[in-house]
């Protein structure tokens, strides 16, 4: 090594790597080829990456998490240093919960680390598919990316529901008493389906925290890690999209190779994102859970509601009007269905759909390795936009108790607002983007020159 | 002192020229820049001593209550600098480049063709190639439906009458988390308590009660229900019809004229219930009333005079409405 | 049969002293209360009368025999004077009436019998125990954290600034739509472990940090957008920008 420092060809020891390696596994022309891969520059081309950094934080807290917890339902006697619960009778699951933030050193630097990271995780979700629903990224070829992208995004919501329901605190015992209800709510089979996921009604045999514990320690992160894996690998075999550009172009990708260039940057960022995440973890408290105490069927408090990205549902749940479809003697639709589980359903459809829907709709059936900036793609961003306004004032409309609570605005009459807004407003917003960007579109090209609508 | 030597000759050296390089280059040439290496040295040592500092607050009982605090800032801090670092590198310190690189074929018909071209030559010596197509089919549906059908053993999704049943029974005795029996006398007007079936299981969504007493003038029950408010004590499933959480609020006023009137509220989805009138949903997306149970006084303690008015928990496809009055 | 004398001398002295307190007390309520609580606290229905003292129209309930427990209440809390009857009774900064004259119309009130002002114990009460009642009696209006809540109709106050007298008398009076819980249902001790664990819940143990409102996940969304969201949009533009060379 002494003498490689300053300036000498690449010190002996990369050589002796790489001929090790290429001897073993006959990689060198594959790692030549990724060193100079071409990667488009935009900011906003590293969302993703941001997620897949949470995701990493998240494997890693996660791990030191689970040698500690304890998933079981077995009631026990609370002799931890929290006064408020001394004494006090609770599952085996929350004890060791409690005991992690307050007894195991570091501990609660993982569980606030561990829980900061999925609700950041899943911020970096929702910023990377707005970019690339608005920037027409989705398209042929990459529509498979799209499907797989929003297979994590359902997978990493119930990851994260599992996750903090998985302490039996008061708070997210409620959230799995409505989670149970939506089930229940399902027609025809709701039923059937509730007593087969918890393994009996609610609050479940012993076996259901076991069944949510396994599934997300082990069934969703590897169902994560495995569509990951496609989602990554499929962007590689097509390249990544860029925007138009001087030598871009549907033939010509133009960007930082990966070294020296693009590396520094990434590592830069995965280091970005677990020195947030750790702030956080260590200066701002997440889930309390010792002042929630543990969940009991017939408890309940003010004020609870669930973690961010599930706060779409329980605004759904809200606005309904009170009625259950019934025929007669029967029940058909009862009315937890339609904003627990329909409103979702209708959005990941939605999703799902919006590829060869748009494909169908405007007849654009090519390749596109170009993206488009939103405004040159008015239909699209404007529904889009709609969509998105939809969700959005259903989740607002979702925290309306703590706004009744904070700016003394009565609750009846913001849930009547809100019925009426959520379907005011994204026809609104469908026309109002739609000039939007039609006026931008004026402004970059001169007056008196066509402009021809994607 | 060598080492301090070098040590200064280090910070002070600006670090020898490249020799020459061989003639095709890769990597495009830049002028190197010794200032940002001393930021980024600067920036790594930070983060060592971030990172060190760590040790010592593990070991330091004393910081118990401060400690997830820093280990958060000595840890996060760490990465922080380290991504700083990374950083002026990526900005300053590797050489600017913009290469060009061709997208790959948007297909490869050839290949594609080839492929069928082989699958196709490989089904040759057979001649019934819907039948066995079918056969196989037939025989992957089987195996399919054979190794699914553990799943059935997750719980048990054909017995939905357990979402009907209650320990509630004539005769069960009131008791509240104590234990104690809930005596008659111990309802008060504009109160509330929460009482469980004597003996049963507490957890179940057919277990939990809310219990109030009202002014018998006021009661404007179903018909149906002569007899279940002995006294005008009610008592109503503490499980809200809506999505099953426990119906926590009781808004009860002390002056009538100038307050709402008395209701249960579910503090999930704000479903609000007439404990005066058989349960009526008066607000919220409750679909259905909230169950009753008719109640007896024996000996000053309150028993179940039967079972719930209708099916407890929230509504789902089995809910039979039958003799329910609804909204 | 001195120590007798000076006690006796000490007793004559100090009646007046009350005596003067439910005088003022008369002259205040008739200033400030009549018009709703009606002469002799007989309560006022709703249209029974026109505009009173300060222009209100009085509707209020009668007052003879709530006592100086239900007297101190209202008035340490700015719950009363109420300038509209059909409005929600809420905590005033500042107090409309002094201490000494809130003293004078509980005097007053409690003249016509009636609960006395409780005087609790949180000291003795048990934390574990008052967690337990809390979440069973309280959390569903007043929430986990004390931070309030709502229901159709109206609010149930954060319980950041009351005292452990207040949280005594509004548990035993059940001031506006608030239930009461009699002796028979929360004894003296239960109700002092209650307040024992509303004094800890005021400053909570926030081993994580900053506690951001106590109240759960909407400030943590809130921070993972507006924090955690911003900064790292910003180091991404950071990053993704090509620096001028």
């Amino acid at each position: 090594m002494v003498g490689c420092a300053l300036g000498e060809p690449a010190p002996v020891v990369i050589r002796r790597a790489v001929r090790f390696l290429d001897q073993r596994s006959g990689t060198a022309p594959l790692i030549r080829k990724a060193l100079r891969y071409v990667f488009p520059d935009h900011w906003s081309f590293l969302l993703g990456e941001i997620a897949l950094y949470c995701f990493v934080v998240l494997v890693g807290t996660g791990v030191f998490l689970t040698l500690f917890f304890e998933p079981s339902t077995e009631h026990t006697t609370y002799h931890g240093s929290y006064g408020p619960l001394a004494g006090s009778e609770m599952s085996q699951a929350y004890r060791s919960a409690v005991d992690m933030s307050f007894e195991v050193k570091a501990g609660l630097l993982m569980r606030q680390t561990h829980h900061w990271a999925a609700d950041v995780f899943l911020v970096a979700i929702v910023l990377h598919l707005l970019r690339v629903f608005f920037t027409g990224a989705f398209r042929k070829p990459r529509d498979l990316v799209w499907y797989v992208g929003v297979m994590m995004l359902g997978a990493a919501m119930l990851e994260g529901f599992l996750g903090y329901s998985l302490v039996d605190d008061l708070l997210s015992g409620m959230g799995l008493a409505i989670a149970y209800s939506v089930v229940l709510s399902i027609p025809l089979i709701g039923g059937n389906l509730a007593l087969l996921l918890w393994d009996g009604p609610f609050p479940g045999a012993d076996t259901f925290l076991s069944r949510m514990y396994i599934t997300h320690v082990l069934i969703l992160p590897v169902l994560i890690a495995v569509l990951l894996t496609i989602h990554l690998l499929l962007i590689v075999a097509r390249h990544h999209t860029q925007f138009r550009g001087p030598r871009a172009s549907e033939r010509h990708v133009v960007g930082t190779p990966l070294l020296p260039g693009y590396a520094p940057r990434s590592i830069g960022l995965a280091f970005g994102v677990a020195a947030v995440l750790i702030l956080l973890g260590g200066l701002v408290q997440i889930n309390p859970i010792w002042q929630w105490g543990p969940f009991e069927t017939a408890q309940a408090t003010n004020g609870a509601q669930p973690d961010w990205y599930l706060g779409w549902l329980i605004g759904g749940l809200r606005l309904m009007p009170g009625f259950d479809v019934t025929i007669g003697d029967y029940t058909l639709v009862p009315n937890a269905f339609w904003g627990g589980a329909l409103f979702p359903l209708v959005v990941f459809a939605f999703l799902f759909a919006w590829p060869s829907l748009e494909r169908r709709i405007t007849g654009d059936t090519a390749f596109h390795n170009l993206l488009d900036r939103p405004r040159d793609n008015p239909f699209r961003t404007a529904v889009g936009a709609a969509m998105a306004t939809w969700v959005f004032c259903v989740f607002v409309a979702g925290s309306s108790d703590r706004v009744a609570v904070w700016l003394k605005i009565s609750y009846t009459a913001q849930i009547w607002f809100w019925r009426g807004a959520v379907v005011a407003l994204p026809i609104a917003a469908f026309v109002f983007t739609r000039r939007l960007c039609d006026a931008l579109r004026e402004e970059d090209a001169p007056a008196g020159v066509r402009i021809v609508q994607a | 002192m060598n080492w301090l030597v070098a040590l200064i000759a280090l910070l002070l050296g600006r670090g020898r020229r490249r020799h020459a390089v061989p003639p095709e280059r890769v990597v495009a040439p830049a002028t190197q820049r010794p200032g940002a290496e001393l930021v980024v040295i600067a920036l790594l040592a930070l983060a060592s001593l971030s990172a060190l500092a760590f040790v010592p607050i593990y070991a330091l009982d004393s910081l118990r209550h401060l400690q997830t605090q820093l280990f958060g800032l000595s840890l996060g801090l760490a990465f922080a600098f380290l991504s700083a670092a990374c950083i002026v590198v990526a900005k300053t310190l590797v050489p600017e480049e913009q290469i060009v690189d061709e997208y790959s074929e948007p297909e490869h018909a050839y290949e594609q063709a080839t492929v069928e071209q082989i699958v196709d030559e490989s089904g040759s010596r057979f001649t019934r190639r819907r039948l066995v197509k079918l056969a196989a089919g037939g025989a992957g549906a089987a195996l399919g439906a054979a190794l699914v059908t553990p799943a059935a053993s997750l719980g048990p999704f054909l017995d939905v009458d357990q979402l009907r049943r209650t320990a509630w029974r004539r005769g069960v005795r009131l008791v509240d988390s104590d234990d104690k029996p809930v005596r008659a006398a111990d309802v008060s007007t504009k109160s509330f308590l929460t009482a469980f079936p004597e003996g049963a299981d507490r957890d179940a969504v057919g277990s939990p009660l809310v219990v109030v007493r009202l002014d018998p003038d006021s009661l404007e029950l179903p018909v149906d229900r002569e007899g279940w408010a002995p006294e005008g004590i009610v008592a109503y499933s503490k499980i809200c019809t809506h999505a099953g959480c426990a119906i926590a609020l009781y808004r009860t006023p002390l002056h009538e004229p100038t307050s709402s009137k008395s209701a249960f509220v579910c503090p999930c989805h704000y479903s609000t219930f007439d404990p005066a009138a058989g349960g009526k949903v008066l607000f919220g997306p409750a679909g259905r009333n909230l169950p009753q149970l008719p109640l007896m006084i024996e000996n000053g303690e309150l028993r179940a005079a039967g079972d719930f008015s209708g099916p407890i928990g929230p509504s789902w496809w089995g809910v039979r409405w039958g003799n329910q009055h609804r909204s | 049969m001195r120590r007798v004398a000076a006690l006796a001398l000490l007793l004559v002295l100090a009646a007046p002293a009350r005596a003067d307190d439910v005088t003022r007390g008369r002259r205040l309520y008739v200033q400030g209360c009549i018009s709703c609580h009606g002469p002799q606290l007989a309560g006022v229905r709703a249209g029974t009368q026109p505009r009173g003292a300060g222009g209100v129209r009085g509707a209020g309930p009668p007052l003879a025999g709530v006592g100086a427990q239900a007297a101190d209440l209202y008035l340490s809390t700015g719950y009363m004077p109420l300038q509209d009857p059909n409005d929600q009774p809420l905590r005033k900064t500042p107090l409309r009436y002094s201490e000494d004259d809130i003293r004078a119309l509980v005097a007053y009130i409690g003249s016509f019998g009636g609960p006395p002002i409780p005087q609790p114990h949180p000291e003795r009460g048990s934390l574990s125990q008052g967690l337990r009642l809390f979440t069973e009696n309280c959390a569903g209006c007043h929430q986990m954290g004390v931070q309030g809540g709502i229901m159709p109709g109206a609010i149930a106050p954060e319980l950041l600034h009351a005292t452990p007298t207040q949280i005594a008398e509004a548990v035993r009076v059940g001031p506006y739509v608030m239930p009461r819980f009699t002796r028979r249902q929360l004894t003296d001790h239960e109700l002092d472990s209650v307040i024992a664990y509303v004094e800890r819940a005021k400053h909570p143990v926030d081993r994580g940090g900053w506690g951001i409102g106590h109240i759960g996940p909407i400030p943590e969304g809130l921070v993972a957008w507006l924090l955690a969201g911003v900064v790292l949009l910003g180091l991404a533009r950071v990053i993704g920008e090509r620096s001028r060379s």
